[in-house]
């Protein structure tokens, strides 16, 4: 079973050579430090920077420098700034090659809901609903089940949704599932986790065809 | 040149009245518009409709208005960190419309540009789209969301020429260029107030039609809301 920066390092695997790569808060934020040191990435945050680096010595803190997180950050050499329209114009455009985000439901047929619990304080959906409906290649970082201990993978979302049908990869701390027109496939099991656990763990349709390979990372 | 110059914050503000729809820029409280925002806590001017990415923390940015109880309204994407603003929401003091990050920035580009729509497929088959005409160009649905119309535009940049013309610093920038023009007058704040020429043309984010009023603002404390370090090993 994978912990958060396992899941973090497994996803780090799916950023490819050249690719532009919006990370969203939680364990996505983590996955930039797993990218392989010997290909070209840059990480955009919707706020309005391409090009965004690690955070800042201390000292060195801007309040004209942040994330999406309000996080203070730095800009690369090569870095972009921008305004919020050009920002949601390129995500919106699929200039934006990787969406990496967490989910509290995603659902066997690609839809997600990550911003709202009826009841609950809402704080907002950000720029989620953005990303989600215009990206085509959505990576879902979260762990397999609440703390409940249900399934986060779904027939279907109980909760408000963030989006429809877009959900195209999911890892967990039990597995790398693929969204498929049939539903849930299983592509990968974490290591030391069995496909009984995963199929148990797992409320959604799950396919789970011939050996499943135990995911390396 | 035409001056948009004006010689401080209460000149800036002359006409701003209960009732209005502002717009804010800034992200969360990077760029935002300090000295506007403690000038309309000074003239306490009520039942405010504010449109703006946040609503600041408890003792700054937005949160000041709402402290006073100065908004009757938010249009926001994101409104965490904020205690007071919770517990005005929870006891429906406060009214709040969330929308899609994108889709507040498309809204305040298209009253900046003269669209009064524009599709987006954000929010499409979500409780935001709701009511509102959607559409399917080549297979993909979307949501018809209209510009917004609002009185004044509070506006900060990094610097600023008296004919209006700006630059904005590092990701300060976010909504504050979309929000330029997009209300009825845009006053901006500047920390840096120079003379027409002195900023280079090429490098101008915001020419000076899209501003009514321009000023240099004072003391800015510029916040940071969530200071993140590493550590050099």
């Amino acid at each position: 079973m994978l912990d958060k920066n396992g899941i973090a390092q497994r996803i780090a695997k799916e950023v490819k050579d050249g690719f532009y790569v919006n990370l969203g808060i939680g364990i996505p934020t983590l996955v930039a430090n797993f990218v392989r040191d010997d290909i070209e990435v840059e990480f955009q945050s919707e706020n309005g920077i391409l090009g965004m680096g690690p955070f800042p010595i201390e000292g060195e803190e801007d309040a004209d420098l942040i994330n999406a997180g309000k996080q203070t950050i730095t800009a690369l050499p090569g870095a972009s700034f921008f305004d919020s329209a050009l920002s949601f114009g390129m995500i919106r455009g699929k200039h934006v090659d990787l969406t990496i985000l967490g989910a509290m439901e995603v659902a066997e047929n690609g839809d997600i809901a990550n911003w709202k619990i009826p009841g609950k304080m809402v704080k907002g959906m950000g720029g989620a609903m953005d990303l989600v409906a215009s990206a085509e290649n959505i990576i879902v970082a979260m762990m397999h089940t609440n703390k409940a201990g249900q399934s986060k993978l779904l027939k279907k979302c109980t909760l408000p949704l963030t989006g429809v049908g877009c959900v195209t990869k999911i890892v967990t701390n039990l597995a790398v599932i693929e969204v498929t027109e049939e539903g849930f496939k299983l592509l990968e099991r974490a290591p030391g986790v069995r496909v009984d656990e995963i199929i148990a763990a797992t409320e959604g349709k799950l396919i789970v065809e011939g050996e499943i390979p135990e995911m390396r990372l | 040149m035409i001056s948009k110059t004006v010689n401080n914050v209460a000149e800036a503000l002359e006409g701003v009245h209960d009732g209005m729809t502002f717009m804010l820029g800034g992200f969360g409280l990077s760029g935002i518009p300090e000295n506007a925002i403690s000038e309309l806590v000074r003239l306490n001017i009520k039942n405010l409709t504010c449109i703006s990415n946040n609503a600041g923390v408890d003792d700054f940015g937005l949160g000041l208005l709402l402290q006073k109880k100065q908004i009757d309204k938010m249009v926001s994407s994101y409104v965490g960190e904020n205690a007071e603003f919770e517990r005005q929401m929870l006891s429906e003091e406060l009214e709040v419309e969330l929308i899609p990050q994108g889709t507040l920035a498309a809204r305040c580009q298209a009253a900046q540009q003269g669209f009064p729509a524009i599709y987006t497929p954000a929010g499409y088959g979500t409780e935001v789209a709701m009511g509102k005409e959607t559409r399917e160009f080549d297979g993909k649905m979307y949501v018809l969301e209209e510009a917004f119309k609002a009185d004044f535009a509070f506006i900060k940049a990094w610097k600023g020429d008296r004919a209006g013309n700006l630059i904005f610093k590092g990701t300060a920038r976010n909504f504050n260029p979309v929000m330029c023009g997009a209300a009825k007058v845009t006053v901006v704040e500047v920390e840096e107030l120079v003379e027409p020429g002195e900023l280079d043309p090429n490098f101008i984010h915001i020419p000076g039609i899209f501003v009514q009023r321009i000023f240099e603002g004072k003391d800015y404390e510029k916040r940071i809301e969530k200071r993140t370090v590493r550590t050099v090993v």
